[in-house]
């Protein structure tokens, strides 16, 4: 193992590297270019044994990642909010057909107004889509995680799409310490992709089938149960990560939550300005906390339900707008805690649209403020937080 | 003609590679278009193919009419689709997996083609992926019910572009795709009709054997959309050629030949008239077709008369 400093995005291109992928088809868009430009170099001098189709969009991007997967290639691809909204139709397909293509997401807001910068509206719009899921929070998790996912993806078990999504430029452009793994311990932890079935002319099917009312709706129930089937690999896959590497993930994750009366829900890169704040109030005697979530797809209901139960109020950050409605991510955990007895009330804050900074004391407002509505009992009006 | 069924099964493969019991409409020339790419292609084939009307007809679930590997992913995307597993397969061999060969050929509707799927289909002929692409053209969005595209010629009644009081149908001229797919710098590009299938199986075969991005343009009669009897397919196709409203030819390398020249012209009246989706035009919109067509048909000629 050695000790590198990279950026979120290099990190990423190794990783990929690593896993010794077959095909790249790649579309550039800021914020996702560092990682598209780095694999196209990493290939250019030979370090990776791949073809990069330098496509012509991102709905090609993601098209081509199809074919190639269906062939049996391992196969990434990377994007970002507009391109993300681009491929959208593409994600069903490549989820539907059960091909396991990996890809970085570096999370941006969605025009208009046109805007490079970091937030999870992209993300939002492709939670229905059937992928894998997963969130990372700095350079070494975009770089773990990366690597996970095509373990995850490509289990004879799993067989679905995976996102992982970095936030853009707060994590995309973000130069940190990542110790990086032995070829021999990739190889150990990642085998050889060994699809079900492949284009092949000695063994012929027919992918892609159009489908009748009579089995669609089994085709979409075989589906979805394969999803939520996955949560099972991703938690062995973790915990094999964790045995090997000595890194240690889990779908939800707590910072000093055990006793806390008001935990904030966050997730991506502001998670850990978020634990930043909580150690600070902390300090001064408050009994707070954080959740992250790391695993967005498959949704972890259990996990979720266990890290929260005990507190009295729990501030769900989102940093997308569903406008007229709740933030996606607090609409999500409301419906998961609904039933239960013993839950928290939950109060919703929508921040860090388009690149908007939360810097720590914005955390310890937003954590008061949140203290403050619920006491009120303002729980419908998701206000936009640090909007002038 | 008993001699011809003599000698005709020993040119053409007996295999299906598009097998029958499909559900095509009675007549339609872009199945028969299918079954004779398919002949001309064998079994070391991988077919991408875009929504439209012969992915419907073939695939019902659980049937398929594919013998060969198959994939339908969308409508716009066959290309770059077929352009994905090229690339997959390239590496794959690169790094040691033993797989059979395998030409990689997508098919698009004219819909696919020259409208949703054009930048795709662009992408990859200029990127130079070894593969071959089929267009197969009726002339209009039939899959979902005669609706225009930019394939439909000028002056078709279309339920989008439809004729009436005022209107006249389809306004615009067809768009030249071969012209196009010549322009990218490909090595083959052809056009060709189910109406002369040892044209089209020849034409097919040579550009799959040609490496690097070909083209090639089936005229897909379709009694449907086209208001015809369903046993005038074939010849509506043969019309289509023989007044040079759909030459036959070859370009490759950028160079023109003219598959088959007749002597002389039939007038475009004799292939209009048959058909449903040009009853509503006056003589003087016929002769603005007639015009057209001969001008075009000249400049092809002299394409393919200075090599």
């Amino acid at each position: 193992m050695k000790r590198v400093g990279l950026e979120s995005s290099i990190a990423i291109a190794e990783a990929v590297k690593m896993a010794n992928v077959d095909v790249i088809s790649a579309y550039p868009i800021t914020p996702q270019t560092h990682i598209v430009e780095r694999l196209a170099q990493i290939v250019a001098d030979g370090e990776l044994d791949a073809n990069y189709i330098p496509v012509e969009s991102e709905h090609s991007a993601m098209s081509g990642c199809l074919g190639a997967s269906a062939v049996g290639a391992r196969t990434f691809t990377a994007t970002a909010g507009q391109g993300l909204e681009l491929m959208h139709e593409v994600l069903y397909v490549a989820s539907a057909m059960r091909l396991p293509v990996v890809m970085a997401v570096c999370n941006r807001a969605l025009s208009s107004p046109l805007n490079i910068w970091g937030d999870h509206s992209d993300v939002m719009a492709v939670r229905d889509t059937g992928w894998i899921q997963l969130f990372a929070e700095n350079a070494q998790q975009a770089f773990d995680l990366t690597l996970c996912a095509f373990r995850i993806a490509e289990d004879p078990a799993v067989l679905l799409p995976t996102m992982v999504h970095i936030d853009g430029f707060h994590l995309s452009h973000v130069i940190e310490a990542v110790l990086l793994p032995e070829a021999d311990e990739v190889k150990k932890f990642l085998p050889p992709f060994r699809p079900l079935y492949t284009l092949n002319p000695d063994r012929p099917v027919s992918m892609g089938d159009m489908a009748a009312p009579d089995v669609y709706a089994e085709a979409k129930k075989m589906q979805d149960e394969a999803l939520r089937n996955s949560r099972e690999v991703v938690l062995k896959a973790w915990r094999e990560f964790g045995k090997l590497l000595g890194r240690n993930y889990s779908p939800v994750e707590t910072f000093r939550a055990e006793d806390a009366d008001v935990l904030l829900l966050t997730m991506g890169s502001f998670s850990e300005v978020a634990m930043e704040a909580i150690d600070l109030l902390r300090g001064k005697g408050e009994k707070v906390g954080g959740v992250r979530l790391r695993l967005w797809r498959p949704f972890p209901f259990e996990e979720l339900r266990q890290a929260v139960e005990r507190a009295k109020l729990l501030i769900v950050l989102d940093r997308a707008v569903s406008f007229g409605g709740p933030g996606p991510v607090c609409s999500e955990i409301k419906a998961a805690l609904s039933h239960l007895e013993k839950k928290p009330k939950v109060i919703g804050f929508i921040g860090g649209l388009g690149g908007r900074d939360i810097p720590v004391k914005g955390f310890q407002e937003m954590i008061h403020r949140g203290m403050d509505k619920a006491a009120k009992g303002q729980f419908d009006d998701f206000e936009m937080f640090g909007v002038r | 003609m008993e001699a011809l069924g003599v000698y005709a099964p020993r040119l053409v493969s007996q295999r299906q590679g598009f097998a029958s019991g499909h559900r095509a409409c009675a007549g339609c020339g872009e199945a028969l278009a299918v079954s004779l790419v398919m002949k001309a292609l064998g079994r070391n084939v991988i077919i991408s193919m875009s929504t439209g009307c012969m992915e419907v007809v073939s695939t019902l679930f659980p049937h398929t009419a594919w013998t060969v590997p198959w994939i339908h992913t969308l409508f716009e995307n066959s290309a770059i689709v077929a352009s994905g597993i090229e690339a997959g397969l390239k590496a794959l061999r690169r790094k040691g997996a033993s797989l059979p060969q395998a030409k990689v050929v997508a098919m698009g509707g004219d819909g696919a083609t020259f409208d949703i799927g054009f930048g795709a289909i662009s992408g990859a002929f200029e990127r130079g992926h070894d593969f071959l692409y089929v267009c197969l053209d009726n002339e209009a969005y039939m899959n979902t019910g005669i609706q225009r595209s930019s394939a439909t010629p000028f002056g078709a009644s279309t339920t989008t572009q439809p004729a009436g009081k005022v209107g006249m149908g389809q306004l615009t001229w067809k768009k030249n795709m071969p012209a196009i797919a010549v322009a990218h710098g490909i090595p083959y590009v052809a056009t060709a009709s189910p109406s002369y299938p040892f044209d089209l199986i020849a034409k097919v075969k040579k550009a799959a054997e040609i490496e690097g991005p070909t083209y090639v343009h089936i005229l897909s009669v379709c009694p449907t959309g086209w208001r015809i009897p369903t046993d005038m397919t074939i010849r509506i196709g043969r019309l289509a050629v023989e007044s040079g409203i759909f030459p036959l030819y070859e370009v490759e390398k950028g160079k023109y030949t003219l598959s088959y020249d007749p002597p002389k012209l039939r007038p475009v009246e004799d292939y209009l008239k048959p058909q449903g989706r040009f009853r509503h035009l006056t003589p003087e919109l016929i002769d603005k077709i007639q015009q057209r067509v001969t001008a075009e048909y000249a400049a092809l000629r002299e394409k393919a008369a200075s090599g």
